[in-house]
């Protein structure tokens, strides 16, 4: 997997928990959290989705580090060993 | 028999309008089967009939907005026979009087609804789909049409008089109608309490330290067991203020304030709190979460609610000061986990704390018994692995 089909990806699981989302025109540098109002519940189910598509379990620790869709891809990358 | 009406849809709500039938005549329905999808102004309502039986009749048709307390459909009971049925249902439908039992709060829009119930308010189809389009009440419209009879010009003009209002909109004037009843009849006293989050949070840590995404635990369900254990104490902030005098709950059936994509909010019900396990109540509030937002709640989960929590989230502010949902008689808040400078045996230190609010009614109870139930939400919040196991 390239990494902007990851990014598609990554995009399309938070779009299936915000539909309301351009997922598409999110600064992928910028503050997830401040560009789309997620509550710890959506935020959750955000990570549950990345884990059903793409099979990456974040765990709890590095959830809270990830902040950009930026990091969110590369760190998923990381553990699938590509991109 | 029996009569398959309406259920309370909740406070703020009395009427809503039937979207589709899940079931037909000649159907067996178990007690906590989902028979019918019903719009109201905050969302389709999946409506659950509490009874076992076989449907005999269905009396409303999609499209029908009808009030709470109308009598939906009649179901045959074991050993009843159709015709016996049958004779009921001819008796029901000679008394609109027993057709729709309305609410307190839909007594005067009753009379027009049970008669549209047993048919009565001649609609063409092409009208009726058009109301339902527009959004249009056909029992408020005063027909031109032969014998009195709906016709679609009259709905489009009645839509004209009413200004269309948008899912958003309706949602807007539901909330300030169960609002300003809140702020005029209840005369609430608010108290607020910091309350320290270090042990929680290390637990939730240590809990989700090895737990997969799909297995993981919010700090919300451990705040709403907090408050449920803490009414259980205080009986008196649990239930509701009817007819002047307050009655308790059944049970502890915490509503939990939902915010909803593009706005307004919906509070539906977790049953039965203090019973359940934190994993348990995680796994609902979470299911509870989706389906509100999703559109898919049932009616006794906005019907039952005996207390509510309404927490901000880790996006919000540091406290609320909540409106309590009549007629329930007092809401907890939570504001947002914050890290403060706090102090332990002495000594400054920096901690995790968040403040509790609570809105209640002085109708019921007064500040000292509040001070002593937010002190009881902050004393068990010290105990997190207490609060996670079920209580019998």
């Amino acid at each position: 997997m390239t990494r902007d089909e990851l990014s598609t990806r990554v995009r399309g699981c938070l779009g299936r928990i915000a539909p309301e989302v351009d997922v598409g025109a999110l600064q992928s540098g910028a503050r997830l959290r401040d560009q789309v109002d997620l509550d710890s519940v959506d935020w959750l189910n955000f990570l549950v989705a990345v884990h059903a598509d793409l099979g990456v379990d974040i765990p709890d620790v590095e959830a809270a580090r990830l902040a950009t869709l930026d990091q969110i891809v590369d760190y998923c990358g990381a553990r699938l060993g590509t991109a | 028999m029996i009569t398959f009406r309406l259920p309370s849809l909740g406070a703020d709500m009395d009427k809503g309008t039937l979207l589709e039938w899940l079931v037909r005549p000649g159907d067996a329905v178990k007690k906590g089967d989902v028979v019918a999808i019903v719009d109201t102004t905050k969302a389709a309502i999946d409506v659950e009939c509490w009874h076992d039986g076989t449907v005999e009749e269905l009396l409303v048709e999609p499209g029908a907005e009808i009030p709470v307390g109308t009598v939906m459909a009649v179901l045959r009971e074991g050993g009843e026979t159709p015709e016996q049925v049958r004779a009921q249902i001819d008796a029901l439908r000679a008394s609109p009087v027993q057709m729709a039992v309305p609410s307190a709060a839909a007594t005067q829009r009753s009379a027009a609804p049970a008669a549209a119930a047993a048919g009565r308010v001649r609609v063409s189809p092409a009208a009726r789909k058009r109301a339902g389009e527009l959004g249009v009440g056909v029992e408020s419209i005063a027909g031109t049409g032969p014998d009195g009879a709906v016709t679609l010009a009259d709905v489009e003009a009645a839509a004209a008089k009413v200004a269309p209002a948008s899912r958003a909109e309706a949602m807007r004037q539901t909330i300030a109608a169960a609002m300003a009843r809140s702020k005029r009849e209840i005369p609430h006293y608010y108290l607020a309490e910091d309350v320290p989050l270090a042990v929680a949070t290390a637990y939730l840590a240590e809990r989700n330290a090895s737990r997969s995404v799909t297995e993981r635990l919010l700090l919300a369900p451990l705040l709403v067991q907090a408050v449920a254990r803490a009414v259980q104490r205080y009986p008196e902030f649990n239930g509701f203020f009817r007819d002047g005098a307050f009655v308790p709950g059944p049970g502890v059936h915490c509503g939990v304030a939902i915010a909803l994509r593009g706005g307004g909010l919906v509070a539906p019900a977790l049953h039965d709190v203090p019973s359940r396990d934190i994993d348990t109540l995680n796994r609902e509030l979470l299911d509870l979460v989706q389906r509100a937002r999703a559109g898919s709640l049932k009616a006794s989960e906005l019907s039952d609610p005996t207390i509510t929590v309404t927490s901000l989230g880790d996006q919000g502010v540091r406290s609320v000061f909540p409106i309590i949902y009549p007629p329930q008689v007092a809401i907890v808040g939570f504001g947002r986990v914050t890290e403060r400078a706090w102090i332990v045996d002495g000594a400054v230190g920096p901690a995790p704390v968040v403040t509790a609010s609570l809105g209640a009614d002085h109708r019921v109870s007064d500040g000292h018994r509040g001070a002593l139930l937010l002190a009881a939400v902050r004393e068990l919040l010290q105990r997190p692995a207490e609060l996670a196991k079920a209580t019998p």
